[in-house]
């Protein structure tokens, strides 16, 4: 076994990870969580036209497989003059696919809050808005922390898939020195260990936010 | 505690407050699905009077209730709110197309318009297409308008209090106050804790309502209602749920607001409370109200032997 390169490799795969990985991950995240909101709230509207927009989305996204998504924004979308540098690309593809499988969840959530506590907005004199910001989506969040840090969790690994659209995160690195030294099985579980670290550490972080969200339940 | 002006003449509001209809319900109706839960009841809120509603389940005195407050939208019957709007549900359920009476169309007029256009000529259809959308936009606005107008005058007690888990006590008794009617913070927190020592709650302020008994929770709720300084307190079941020896503590606060002269409409299976607090009591079965009247009357001498048979299996469940 050769320790040297293991060590020599450790900090380019590591800096890789968290240049890479990690950023694509919490930014995809983000823009995905928003975009999953708006269509758990599509989906939720009495309104059949905007529901069915919200479900065929979910179908949509569901439905194909992500490296289809991203081949299709990143080598597809110039045909419609629609150019991506990598980065971009891979953020819009994360971002999208999050937004699918996040919204069923978050949708999950807003209708496991009791109805009563959309009644107790409503009689205190809340928008619908107003209680679904204050009331409902507070509540929610406390329940969907535990899938959506599924999702989060799953991204992590996922991004190890922008490597075939020449973005250069931490499997990238990996791909690089493998062929570089020629040793694959040594690389590829080095960096494997390094993204079973990483997603150990966010398992950490979820217990904290979950911990944290429960302090107004009986326990 | 504060109140508006013209009921808070302590024990004794003068003559003409208390006369004063605050609320007026006419044939209010109400089916879910094929079930009629209301069959064209009428009731009359005078301000500083409270209202008791009994009656088996089912028979729709809750609905009626939450009629009351534009949680339910009757399917027709009207509701006038002194120094509100007037709201005709009849004309929401359709009608309001042809009578030229915008004012009171209200919403969820999509079905009623929507036949009729269908039943319309093709080009009447053409014609007033855009302004009819227009027109059913409108209508649902006011509609809107109207449901929060009876509800910005009103609040509500809950069976399962609905407080919100997530905010402690005082959170939940300024929420209403500090969000929707714009209390500036410090005043909304000096009446909640004003209100929350009334009901002996003063030492809870920051607890979770999960640390507080069923009671305590119902006081809470009470608290939370009375933070609004409505005109009217609804109260849907407010000691079903609770274990019967937390039943006291909810009604001694109910029973002392009415002695404060709050105007309150109570949905309740405490015969003893309603008999004792009530100025009128109203028995509904099917839909309909069987009897009303008079605490003393209506419980001690019922007109109608629906009201007796249901007098006699709450009070003597044995027999």
């Amino acid at each position: 076994m050769d320790w040297q390169l293991v060590a020599d490799s450790f900090w380019p795969l590591l800096r890789g990870g968290l240049t890479g990985t990690i950023p694509l991950a919490l930014v995809s995240f983000a823009f995905g969580l928003v975009l999953a909101l708006v269509v758990a709230l599509l989906r939720l509207s009495p309104n059949p036209a905007l529901s069915w927009i919200g479900r065929a989305y979910v179908s949509a996204i569901r439905g194909t497989p992500l490296l289809v998504q991203l081949f299709i924004i990143f080598y597809g979308m110039p045909k419609l003059g629609i150019v991506f540098e990598p980065w971009p690309a891979a953020i819009t593809a994360f971002s999208l696919n999050v937004g699918g499988y996040a919204a069923e969840v978050i949708r999950a959530a807003i209708l496991s809050v009791p109805k009563g506590q959309w009644e107790a907005g409503w009689t205190v004199g809340m928008s619908p808005a107003r209680t679904l910001g204050r009331i409902i989506l507070p509540q929610a969040a406390r329940v969907s922390v535990p899938p959506l840090s599924n999702t989060f969790i799953s991204l992590v690994k996922d991004t190890s898939l922008a490597t075939v659209i020449l973005v250069t995160e931490m499997f990238r690195k990996a791909q690089e020195i493998a062929a570089f030294s020629n040793e694959f099985l040594l690389i590829y579980t080095e960096a494997a260990l390094i993204y079973w670290m990483f997603c150990t550490v966010l398992a950490t972080g979820q217990n904290a936010i979950e911990k944290r969200l429960d302090r107004y339940v009986a326990h | 505690m504060s109140r508006t002006e013209d009921v808070s003449n302590g024990d004794l509001p003068n003559e003409d407050a208390r006369t004063a209809d605050l609320l007026i319900a006419r044939g209010i109706q109400k089916s879910f699905g094929d079930n009629h839960v209301l069959r064209g009841v009428d009731l009359n809120v005078r301000r500083g009077e409270v209202i008791a509603l009994i009656g088996p389940s089912g028979s729709g005195k809750t609905t009626m209730l939450r009629s009351l407050n534009g949680l339910e939208t009757p399917d027709a019957g009207v509701l006038e709110l002194d120094g509100g709007p007037v709201v005709d549900f009849a004309a929401q359920a359709g009608v309001g197309h042809e009578a030229g009476s915008d004012a009171e169309v209200g919403a969820e007029s999509e079905n009623g318009a929507g036949s009729e256009d269908a039943a319309g000529s093709e080009d009447a259809a053409r014609t007033t297409g855009a302004r009819g959308w227009s027109r059913r936009r409108a209508a649902a606005r006011l509609a809107k308008a109207n449901r929060a107008a009876l509800r910005d005058r009103s609040a509500m007690v809950f069976q399962h209090h609905n407080l919100f888990p997530h905010r402690t006590v005082l959170e939940n008794v300024i929420e209403g106050p500090t969000q929707v009617q714009r209390v500036p913070r410090a005043t909304a927190i000096g009446r909640a804790e004003e209100l929350l020592a009334r009901v002996g709650l003063a030492d809870k302020r920051d607890a979770y309502p999960h640390e507080l008994s069923g009671g305590q929770q119902q006081r809470v709720g009470i608290v939370r209602a009375l933070a609004l300084q409505p005109d009217l307190l609804l109260f849907d079941e407010p000691t079903s749920a609770l274990d019967p020896e937390l039943v006291g503590e909810v009604l001694t606060v109910m029973k002392e607001l009415a002695d404060e002269g709050w105007t309150m409409v109570v949905v309740t299976h405490e015969l003893q409370f309603a008999r004792q607090v009530a100025n009128e009591v109203l028995f509904l079965d099917g839909g309909v109200v069987v009897e009303r009247g008079a605490p003393a009357q209506l419980f001690s001498n019922p007109a109608e032997d629906r009201t007796r048979r249901f007098l006699d299996r709450i009070l003597h469940p044995l027999d």
